[in-house]
C-alpha cells in the first residue's frame, strides 16, 4: 500500500506537468502531434482496443498527442474497434515500421502476447495502458499505466454506501469487456448491500435510457444506480428522473454532461481514470526510457485513477471536460 | 453428292450460331473478378508508393493476416450470395464456434479434438435451421439470419456468463493436447526469414475449392441456377433446397474454420466476437463482383475483395495515415466497386451478351 501511495504521488506530479503544459488553451491537432518543443524525434505508436470517435478514448489520443508535441517525438494513434486480432495485426505493422515504442492497452491480454513479445523480441519497449494490468509485467512490458477497476468499483461501492444507498444496479453498457466485470465485482463489494448488474448498448442511449427506466419502475426498491460510462451516466439521469424514482446516480468517467449533472447536484460523483494521463505519461515515459533509460513504477502499475469529481471541483472540470481532455 | 439445290451454308467447325464471338478484351472484362483485380492493383502500387514496409515480406505477411481471415468467410458468404442469399448471423457465428470449443475444453476438460468436432457440428447445425428456415418459410434470408444473428449474439454472452462467469475465455494454451491442434491453427510458416500464418495456406485452399465447385461441379451449377431464378431452376430439376440449404451450412463450416483459428492464435476468445464483421464479408464479396440479386459473381473475385480489405487495414497504417479515416476508405472502396461493376454489366448488357 505505501509503495502504491508512492506511485499515486508520481502520477499526480506528471500529471500536474502535463496538465501544465497543455494549458496553452489550444486544442492540438493530429497534424501538429510530433512537430513541436523538444528535439528526441523518436516515433512512438500507440494501438488501443478502444473505437474510432469513442468519447474516452478520444481524450486518451489527446493526450498522447499532446505529450507528442510537447516531448518531441511523433505519435501515431491506432484503434482497434475491440477487435483483439484487428489489435495484434496493428501492433505487427508497428513493429515492421521499427517504430521506437509501442502503447498498447490490454483489454484482451492473451490475444496480444505474441505480438507483444515479438515487438521486445526486435528491442522495442512496450507499456502497457487502461486494461491488462494483471499481465503487463508477466509479458516483459516496460511499465503499466492505468486504474485498478476492482480498486475503482469498490471506491465506488463505499461512496454510495456512504450516501446511503443499499440496492443498487451497475449498468454495463459494453458487451464483452472485462474491465467492465470486473467494476461491478468492486462496487458489489465496497457497497456491501444487493447489486444487480445490467446490460445495455453503449452505442444506443436511447435504448439504454428506456431499460434503465424500465428497471427502476419495476423494483422501486433500488435506490443507487451506477454506470460504468459517461454516455450512458447521463441518459440515467432523465431514466432516474422519467420513473420517478429516488435513486441516487453515479457514474465512471467523465464528458461535459457529466460535470454538468454533478454541480447541478443530479449525480453523486464520477469516477475518474483520468485517461488523458494514460496517453499522456506513456510518451513522456517512452521518451525517458530511450533518452535516458529511466523506467518509473519499478514494475508497479502506475494509477492514474480512480479521482472523484464531486461537486466540490465539478466546476473546475467542467471547462476540461468540454475541451475534450478530461 | 454435289446436286443438292439448296446447299446449308458450310458451318466452320466447332462453332454455334447461338454463342456469339467475343473478343478477348471484351471477355476479360466480363469476368466478375476484373474490377476488384484493376482495383486491388491500383491499391497496392499506391500503397507500395507510399511505403517501404508495405511491400516488404513483413509488410505484406501482415496484411495477408486480416485478408485471409475475412477471405476465407468471404468464400462462403460469396456462394451464397451467388446462391441469391445473405447471412448477417456469419460474423458472431465465428464468435459461437470459438466459444464452444473454448467453454468446452476449459471448462469441462473435454478432449481438445472432440470439442473442435462438436463445435463444427454446433455451426453446421446453426447453418442447417438458416437454410432450411429461408426454404421453409420463404421468408427473405435477411430476416432469418437477423434473427439468427440477434439470438446468437444474446446468447455467445449469456451461456458464456453463465458457465465461465465472466466475458471472455482464455487459458486455451494450458488444454491438454493443445501443442496437437496448434500445427494446424496457430502455426507459422517461415519464409526468408519472415513468418506467414498458417490461416493463409488455409485461405488459399478454401478459395480453391470454392472456385472449383463453382465452376466445375454440378452443385456450382446448381448455385448459380438458383441464385438466378428458383422458380425456373425447381422448374428444370434442380433440388434448390438441398442446394440453398448447403450453402448455408459452408458458411457455418467457414465460420467454425475462422472461429477455431482465431481461438488458437490468440489462446482466448471474447463473447463479442465477431459481430459486425458479418457485412464486411458482404463487402469482400460485392467489391469481388458478386450481385446483391444473386446468379452472378464468383469466388476468386471475393478473395480480391477480401485482399483488398487487407490491404487498405494494414495500407493506411503503413501510409501513416488518420485511422479515423479508416472506415471512410472502406466505404469509398465499396461505392467504387459498385459502380465499376455495374458499368461492367451495362456493358455487357449493351455488347450483347
Amino acid at each position: 500500500m505505501k509503495l502504491r501511495k508512492g506511485v499515486v504521488v508520481a502520477a499526480s506530479a506528471a500529471l500536474l506537468l502535463a496538465a501544465g503544459c497543455s494549458g496553452t488553451g489550444q486544442a492540438p491537432s493530429a497534424e501538429s502531434a510530433g512537430g513541436g518543443g523538444g528535439t528526441y524525434g523518436y516515433n512512438f505508436t500507440v494501438v488501443t482496443h478502444g473505437a474510432a470517435g469513442d468519447t474516452f478514448w478520444d481524450v486518451v489520443k489527446k493526450g498522447a498527442e499532446q505529450a507528442g508535441t510537447d516531448e518531441g517525438v511523433t505519435v501515431t494513434y491506432r484503434d482497434s474497434n475491440g477487435d483483439p486480432a484487428r489489435q495484434s495485426q496493428l501492433i505487427d505493422a508497428a513493429v515492421n515500421e521499427g517504430v521506437d515504442g509501442i502503447v498498447v492497452s490490454m483489454a484482451n491480454p492473451d490475444a496480444l502476447r505474441s505480438s507483444i513479445e515479438a515487438a521486445e523480441a526486435k528491442g522495442i519497449p512496450v507499456i502497457t495502458i487502461n486494461s491488462g494490468q494483471d499481465r503487463s509485467a508477466e509479458f516483459g512490458a516496460l511499465a503499466h499505466v492505468g486504474q485498478d477497476e476492482g480498486i475503482a468499483g469498490r471506491g465506488a461501492g463505499e461512496q454510495m454506501a456512504a450516501a446511503g444507498v443499499t440496492k443498487a444496479l451497475c449498468v454495463i453498457q459494453e458487451a464483452g469487456n472485462i474491465g467492465l466485470e470486473q467494476r461491478c465485482a468492486g462496487f458489489a463489494e465496497g457497497l456491501g448491500g444487493s447489486v444487480e448488474n445490467l446490460q445495455v448498448e453503449n452505442s444506443n442511449p436511447t435504448g439504454a435510457q428506456a431499460t434503465i427506466r424500465a428497471k427502476l419502475q419495476s423494483d422501486p426498491s433500488i435506490n443507487g444506480v451506477l454506470t460504468l460510462g459517461p454516455v450512458i451516466g447521463a441518459v440515467a439521469i432523465n431514466a432516474v428522473a422519467e420513473s420517478g424514482s429516488a435513486a441516487q446516480l453515479a457514474t465512471f468517467d467523465l464528458n461535459g454532461d457529466v460535470t454538468q449533472a454533478i454541480a447541478d447536484g443530479k449525480m453523486l460523483f464520477a469516477v475518474d481514470q483520468q485517461q488523458y494521463t494514460q496517453g499522456y505519461l506513456p510518451i513522456v515515459m517512452l521518451t525517458l526510457y530511450k533518452s535516458n533509460l529511466n523506467t518509473i513504477g519499478g514494475g508497479q502499475p502506475v494509477l492514474t485513477g480512480p479521482g472523484y469529481v464531486t461537486r466540490e471541483n465539478a466546476a473546475q472540470v467542467q471547462d476540461l471536460a468540454t475541451q475534450g481532455t478530461r | 453428292m454435289t446436286t443438292t439445290l439448296n446447299p446449308t451454308p458450310p458451318a466452320p467447325p466447332d462453332t454455334d450460331e447461338r454463342v456469339a464471338r467475343v473478343g478477348l478484351l471484351r471477355r476479360l472484362v466480363l469476368r466478375p473478378e476484373i474490377g476488384s483485380l484493376i482495383g486491388a492493383v491500383i491499391l497496392f502500387v499506391l500503397f507500395a508508393v507510399s511505403s517501404t514496409q508495405f511491400w516488404s515480406l513483413a509488410g505484406i505477411s501482415n496484411w495477408l493476416d486480416p485478408a485471409s481471415l475475412f477471405g476465407i468467410m468471404a468464400v462462403a458468404v460469396a456462394m451464397l450470395m451467388i446462391g441469391g442469399h445473405f447471412d448477417l448471423s456469419a460474423g458472431v457465428l465465428t464468435g459461437t464456434a470459438g466459444l464452444a470449443t473454448a467453454v468446452m475444453t476449459t471448462q469441462w476438460g473435454l478432449n481438445i479434438w472432440v470439442a473442435l468436432l462438436v463445435s463444427l457440428v454446433v455451426c453446421l447445425g446453426v447453418g442447417f435451421v438458416n437454410g432450411y428456415l429461408v426454404t421453409r418459410t420463404g421468408l427473405p434470408s435477411f430476416i432469418i439470419t437477423l434473427a439468427t444473428f440477434l439470438m446468437l449474439q444474446g446468447l455467445n454472452l449469456a451461456v458464456t456468463k453463465l458457465i465461465t462467469g465472466t466475458v471472455s475465455v482464455g487459458g486455451m494454451a494450458q488444454v491438454p493436447f493443445f501443442e496437437s491442434v496448434r500445427p494446424l491453427f496457430a502455426s507459422r510458416i517461415n519464409v526468408f526469414g519472415v513468418d506467414f500464418k498458417i490461416q493463409i495456406v488455409w485461405w488459399v485452399v478454401i478459395v480453391a475449392i470454392g472456385a472449383w465447385v463453382l465452376a466445375k461441379t454440378r452443385f456450382g451449377n446448381w448455385t448459380f441456377a438458383v441464385g438466378g431464378d428458383p422458380v425456373a431452376s425447381r422448374n428444370v430439376g434442380v433440388p434448390d433446397k438441398r442446394t440453398t440449404i448447403t450453402l448455408f451450412m459452408g458458411v457455418g463450416a467457414c465460420a467454425w474454420l475462422v472461429g477455431s483459428l482465431k481461438l488458437m492464435e490468440q489462446t482466448s476468445v471474447q463473447t463479442s466476437q465477431g459481430f459486425g464483421e458479418e457485412l464486411i464479408y458482404i463487402v469482400a464479396a460485392v467489391i469481388g463482383g458478386c450481385l446483391l440479386t444473386g446468379g452472378y459473381g464468383s469466388v476468386i473475385g471475393a478473395a480480391i475483395g477480401a485482399l483488398i480489405f487487407g490491404m487498405t487495414s494494414q495500407g493506411i497504417v503503413y501510409a501513416g495515415l488518420d485511422s479515423d479515416w479508416f472506415k471512410f476508405f472502406l466505404g469509398a472502396m465499396l461505392l467504387l466497386a459498385v459502380l465499376a461493376n455495374q458499368y461492367v454489366r451495362r456493358y455487357a448488357e449493351r455488347s450483347g451478351r
